[in-house]
């Protein structure tokens, strides 16, 4: 197991770098319920946890491990918690209710096979739409996707950071493969790491305006037990916090919301070009499959075919000015996904005259190099 | 492509501790070797048997995809996972087996060692056959040194079960030494031509 110092070279698993990411973030609770392939990240809470004074709580189901994860929030708690396919479904109604009460929080979904319990032992990326749509109603989300040990540290840590400065639930997608894939990582120390917190509010407890608007679309948020009072609702409401019907009062609350993630775009907006200069043809891919599509790069290379790389790691806000500049630069794209094409569609949308090659696979298999390869003309 | 990446599979029913041989072997090269490793694994939703295959792809630079291309080195613990696991198998590869459950052999670039026999007699407990084959896999693989195994294997399991695994990893070895590794046939296809095919 890790619960290691800082600084020695660990062997980790995907599920575990979450973990520790999380941990460095300042996460100190977690409330989950178990499920292949994200267990590993709930075993590891509950061992790591006690350890800094936080608190874990297995619940009796997903529903209730959102709620909680929502109310310790509130109260001022960087809170984490982690499922899959199955278990994201229960999540969406609460889900709902922290974009809609603007509460910062972090949701792991390891995906797997799909639709229903599917395939639990098998990589999949079917999820992608629901993550960015699955709770009703227009809501500004942020999604971020991992693909390695480093990342499922190091992007833990942003979609932390990313929470608490746009008071928004993040989600991060990773896959069964990313999550059991064990790897060599120097754990960063405390002081390497770059920790954001929410804006507490500056004036007095009687002045306090909970949904209040500013500069950046982000009310200050005060903590549950700090004098503040205040109501929290899933209902729209006004800058106090209760429910309205005032139509102006409602389009000022859904258009900040989106707001402040639009101005937020760029800092959001991650991606990493690999060997895109020159390319003809490029490949744009996310979590597992984006490693994959790196070795397919290298291959074609070789060949002397002229061909790049862009992975997403933030999937939304979709990263459309990045992805634009490649579909301006290349005469052709491959999006490969282990789902039928969520992303490809995303791009098809961004896209104005370069041609898209959708290449699927769904057979709860990891896509490989050389079919991707093949697609680049190899 | 040219890259010194070398691919390890372990295959065999679930509950044998082929994840856990694989997690060893990953930390022996990465953590106390200092090389890139990516292990990974696949098995069924069961909790015992079914087949299970864990992998570690070993390499001198950073690694991209994480799995199995073809493998270097193959170590089978039964004949299921043999069967199904042996396609990608590398000309002029190895492949070791447990010729306690291995009957039919698809190459003869094969060392057979009976390593759940030896747990059995030796320690009478079949269930460290696995460690019994780790200890094999030491002296086999060009990739790990035997001390880092040893070591890492020693960090890994349960303290009162430290003597009883370290014997058995001792025996495998000792197993493995036995054999003639100049003796084993050569591919007629060379390394280079195996690349292309």
């Amino acid at each position: 197991m890790s619960g290691t110092g800082a600084g020695r070279r660990v062997l980790l698993q995907g599920n575990e770098a979450i973990v520790e990411g999380a941990l460095a973030a300042g996460c100190r609770l977690f409330a989950g319920y178990p499920i292949t392939p994200a267990s590993e990240i709930s075993e590891l809470m509950s061992l790591r946890l006690p350890a800094v004074a936080g608190t874990f709580i297995q619940m009796e189901d997903e529903i209730a491990s959102i709620g909680a994860v929502i109310g310790a929030s509130l109260a001022g708690v960087k809170s984490l918690t982690a499922t899959s396919g199955p278990g994201f479904s229960l999540m969406q109604e609460n889900l709902g209710f922290a974009c809609m009460a603007e509460v910062p929080c972090v949701i792991v979904n390891v995906m797997r096979g799909g639709a229903s319990t599917g395939l639990p032992t098998s990589p999949a990326q079917g999820d992608v739409m629901q993550a960015r749509w699955g709770t009703h109603g227009d809501h500004p989300i942020i999604v971020l996707a991992v693909s390695s040990v480093a990342d499922s540290f190091e992007i833990t840590v942003h979609a932390f950071n990313l929470a608490e400065k746009y008071r928004v639930p993040v989600i991060i997608l990773s896959d069964e493969v990313v999550a059991h894939t064990r790897e060599t990582f120097v754990l960063p120390g405390p002081d390497q790491v770059e920790v954001v917190d929410r804006m507490r509010p500056s004036v007095p407890p009687q002045w306090y305006k909970p949904y209040a608007d500013n500069s950046r679309g982000v009310p200050a948020m005060a903590a549950m037990g700090d004098g503040y009072r205040h109501h929290v609702t899933g209902l729209i409401h006004d800058e106090s916090g209760f429910p309205t019907q005032r139509g102006d009062e409602i389009n000022a609350l859904v258009r900040r919301q989106f707001r402040k993630i639009t101005n937020g775009f760029f800092e959001i907006q991650m991606t990493r070009s690999f060997m895109m200069e020159g390319a003809q043809v490029a490949v744009i891919a996310y979590g597992s499959v984006a490693r994959s599509a790196k070795r397919a790069v290298r291959m074609a290379r070789e060949q002397g075919i002229d061909a790049g790389l862009l992975q997403l790691v933030t999937l939304f806000p979709f990263p459309r000015k990045d992805v634009d500049q490649v579909l301006r630069q290349c005469k052709a794209v491959i999006v490969p996904e282990m789902n039928m094409g969520q992303i490809s569609r995303e791009v098809k949308r961004v896209n104005r005259r370069c041609r898209i090659i959708t290449y699927n696979r769904v057979d709860g298999q990891l896509i490989t190099p050389e079919e991707i390869f093949e697609e680049l003309g190899g | 492509m040219k890259e010194n990446r070398y691919e390890i599979r372990i295959g065999g029913s679930g509950g044998q501790g082929v994840i856990l041989m694989a997690v060893i072997l990953a930390e022996a090269v990465g953590v106390y070797g200092g090389q890139f490793v990516c292990q990974t694994q696949s098995y069924g939703p069961e909790a015992r048997g079914g087949k299970s295959k864990a992998e570690v792809v070993v390499s001198g630079t950073e690694i991209d995809y994480p799995k199995v291309i073809q493998m270097d080195l193959f170590l089978a613990m039964n004949q299921p996972s043999l069967d199904a696991y042996f396609y990608d198998f590398k000309p002029n590869g190895l492949l070791l087996v447990d010729s306690t459950f291995v009957e039919q052999i698809p190459t003869s670039r094969v060392i057979a060692i009976p390593f759940t026999r030896i747990a059995r007699q030796e320690f009478k407990q079949e269930m460290v056959a696995n460690m019994v084959a780790l200890g094999a896999l030491g002296h086999l693989c060009p990739q790990v040194r035997v001390e880092h195994l040893r070591e890492a294997l020693l960090a890994r399991v349960p303290p009162h079960t430290r003597a009883l695994n370290g014997d058995a990893f001792a025996a495998g070895l000792a197993a493995a030494q036995g054999v003639d590794l100049a003796a084993l046939p050569h591919s007629i296809v060379s390394e280079e031509q195996g690349d292309e095919v």
